[in-house]
């Protein structure tokens, strides 16, 4: 367990808490970007361990969340379709499109599979000539990579039979359309650390130095959190705004150059909506002309379904960090995990889910039973 | 078909003539009557069951009768640490002994798919022999149908139990009371972890292996010591979260956990780590919970950890009337969260 049992010490943690306590004077509004910190902030209590002076708004880096809604119902359609093996990481499997979800899809018929690893897809195409096998290569600057490899591969082994639905975002974009957006609060960043294990932070300085916000690049255990937010308030208290690395274990400047070489090859950037959000230029990666061919869009020609997002749903505001969970109308009411009108409540990661689950404490108050033993 | 041997036949034995299931072993015919004859009735022997009745018939006993049934589906039917034979056995024994009842008989159903290797199904019914063998359970009745291949996975078990509640015993996940103590019998997550590994071909340097085991032995044990017990379930289906929320509900009270107070082993957390999951929500099949008056956890505690599947029991939080009908779960770091139920299965997250 070495490089995790480490960075969730009790003790460290309370001191790091302290040091932050020391330091703020007065109210800071700082946003984590990755769904995946927001999941451990949560799960961890770190939110609770923080002055009220310090307030936490969840970003839109949660990729189950910010997939739109069209292209749930392409894939809805295309897991439908006689003879596809439909595979897809798991927690898009409940998430809704206009109508239903892949489980739903799933139960009538279609052979949706949930795969650990793009190459697992692959894999899958080799061993079904017979099928087609799509799989769903959504997310960030993380996954990015392997499903790169996965084109890669599938073109180096001329599968024909295998292709890719492809909704990938990218980080930085994301956070320029947060700090210039006329409503923002946000006045420091902490930018999500294993996107930045891929694509280094060289990007990062020019937003910086722009939007004249801090930015830390920050981990996900406890420890890593409770670092990037003391910088992160540190900077603040001091009138800076640098760039600074709390995830060097992780994370260098240029990142990770083969990686990055590999969706170079395969990737190209283009304008992407983000469900909830709308459409940010230059914010995600579609195939290159050369890998055209793989794309299922293309393939299956699911170009014109007309998709509609629940009118009661604000996950667009939670997401932009104008808006908490909890103070959505629809929370916890027409709003569940069960019955979810946004990814938002889906995804683990999802800020509406993860305040269902973890967040119901806020109305708690923070007294402390005691145990007798 | 040739004369049949009766004394050709071993168990678990493969039918000469049919390597696997076909649908004439479902038909109640000469094939139905081969399984049983050289399948069930050597693996289970027992009197009840050797008479085949069209029911057991069996002595009376002293004591409130526990009664329940439970299915078992399960793919891969075989995974490191067990079969579907050992939870059949093991899942139904548990959930009489929850009830603080003395084990006594199975029945068991089989639904069988048209193409199960007879040696696969030997196999599983020689560890429910054993199984039953280990809780000193008799399987005295049963029932076998086959459908068409594709329409099972290999095959699925349905098992009833009765057991006898002895006379003073009152347990009940209804009873707990502010300030009762909650302990766990081990290590929880081993089952979900390791049939999660095995069917998507995750690999560790260590293999997680299931915790299938029948409970009723550690339970009379801790009856024993501690007549006050007021509350025992096994943390399957949904995991420890699943049956604190139970609890909490069932006795209007609110329960305080100690994160770190509550035994994983390290392989479990590092592959829930890296699939996302979270270890309280995952499945247990030779886990109980108790909860106890405070003034007992000290006897209960030593008397569990005598016991071979109760060696690493803890104490992990307390009753408490801050959040009624809420699981609270202390973190490491000193924060604190919700501990809710999964709304079904666990979803791997994506990265």
């Amino acid at each position: 367990m070495k490089y995790l049992t480490e960075f969730r010490d009790g003790d460290l943690a309370q001191r790091l808490a302290a040091e932050i306590r020391a330091a703020v004077t007065r109210p800071w509004a700082i946003m984590e970007v990755c769904g995946g910190q927001t999941h451990s902030i949560i799960r961890n209590g770190i939110d609770q361990l923080l002055p009220a002076e310090v307030e936490l708004i969840h970003g839109p880096g949660c990729p189950v969340c910010v997939t739109p809604v069209s292209l749930i119902d392409k894939a809805l359609a295309i897991a439908a379709l006689p003879g596809v093996i439909f595979c897809s990481f798991g927690d898009m499997l409940r998430v809704p499109g206009t109508r239903e979800d892949l489980f739903a899809v799933k139960a009538r018929g279609a052979d949706v599979r949930v795969v650990y690893s793009p190459l697992d897809a692959v894999r899958l195409a080799k061993e079904n000539p017979s099928r087609q096998v799509v799989f769903f290569a959504i997310g960030f600057e993380t996954t990015a990579p392997a499903n790169a490899m996965a084109a890669h591969q599938a073109k180096r082994l001329g599968l024909t039979n295998f292709s890719l639905l492809v909704s990938h975002v990218l980080v930085p974009p994301a956070i320029e359309a947060v700090l210039s957006s006329p409503t923002n609060r946000v006045q420091s960043i902490l930018a999500a650390g294993h996107v930045c294990s891929v694509m280094g932070y060289y990007q990062y300085p020019p937003l910086a130095e722009r939007f004249r916000v801090p930015i830390v690049v920050t981990g996900f255990e406890p420890l890593d959190l409770l670092d990037g937010i003391r910088r992160a308030v540190l900077q603040l208290e001091a009138g800076t705004h640098v760039v600074e690395n709390a995830y060097p274990r992780a994370v260098t400047f240029e990142g990770n150059r083969p990686a990055q070489a590999m969706l170079a090859e395969v990737f190209e950037v283009c304008d992407r909506e983000w469900r909830g959000i709308g459409t940010i230029p230059a914010s995600g990666w579609r195939l290159k002309s050369e890998y055209r061919r793989i794309d299922a869009e293309e393939r299956f020609a699911v170009h014109d379904i007309r998709s509609v997002e629940s009118p009661l749903c604000r996950s667009g505001e939670v997401l932009r960090g104008t808006l908490k969970p909890n103070q959505c109308p629809a929370f916890g009411s027409a709003c569940t995990p069960r019955t979810p009108l946004g990814a938002t409540m889906v995804s683990s990661e999802g800020a509406c889910a993860a305040y269902f689950h973890y967040g119901r404490l806020i109305a708690l108050g923070t007294e402390r039973a005691t145990c007798p033993t | 078909m040739p004369d049949l041997n009766p004394d050709g036949w071993t168990c678990p034995l493969p039918l000469r003539d049919y390597p696997h299931i076909v649908m004439g072993h479902g038909g109640g015919g000469k094939l139905s009557a081969e399984l049983v004859e050289h399948l069930f009735l050597p693996a289970f022997r027992n009197e009840a069951l050797a008479r085949l009745g069209d029911a057991a018939v069996l002595p009376p006993v002293a004591g409130r009768l526990a009664f329940t049934t439970d299915s078992y589906v399960v793919r891969p039917l075989f995974f490191p640490g067990g079969c579907v034979g050992d939870l059949a056995v093991n899942g139904t024994v548990n959930d009489l002994a929850m009830c603080g009842a003395k084990p006594l008989y199975l029945s068991a159903g089989f639904i069988l798919e048209e193409g199960l290797p007879l040696a696969e199904l030997g196999r599983i019914v020689d560890r429910m022999a054993a199984a039953a063998r280990a809780a000193g359970v008799a399987i005295v009745c049963g029932d076998t149908k086959v459908v068409d291949r594709g329409h099972g996975d290999g095959c699925y078990i349905t098992t009833a139990g009765v057991g006898v509640v002895p006379d003073g015993v009152n347990v009940g996940i209804e009873r707990a009371k502010l300030g009762d103590v909650v302990v766990v019998s081990g290590p929880v997550g081993n089952h979900g972890v390791a049939i999660l590994c095995v069917r998507e071909g995750l690999e560790f340097e260590t293999r997680i292996t299931s915790d299938t085991a029948a409970l009723n032995g550690l339970v009379a044990d801790m009856l024993s010591a501690c007549p006050d017990l007021r509350a025992m379930r096994d943390p399957t289906r949904g995991g420890l979260a699943a049956t604190l929320n139970e609890i909490a509900a069932a006795s209007h009270v609110g329960i305080e956990i100690d994160e770190p107070a509550v035994p994983i082993d390290d392989e479990v957390r590092a592959a829930c780590d890296l699939l996302g999951l979270d270890p309280l929500l995952v499945a247990n099949e030779g886990k109980l919970v108790a909860v106890v008056p405070a003034g007992s956890a000290e006897i209960l505690l030593a008397t569990m950890r005598r016991h071979p599947l109760g060696t690493r029991a803890a104490v992990i939080g307390c009753m408490t009337d801050k959040h009624s009908k809420l699981v609270v779960a202390r973190t490491a770091i000193g924060g604190r969260r919700i501990v809710s139920t999964s709304m079904g299965e666990q979803l791997p997250r994506i990265c």
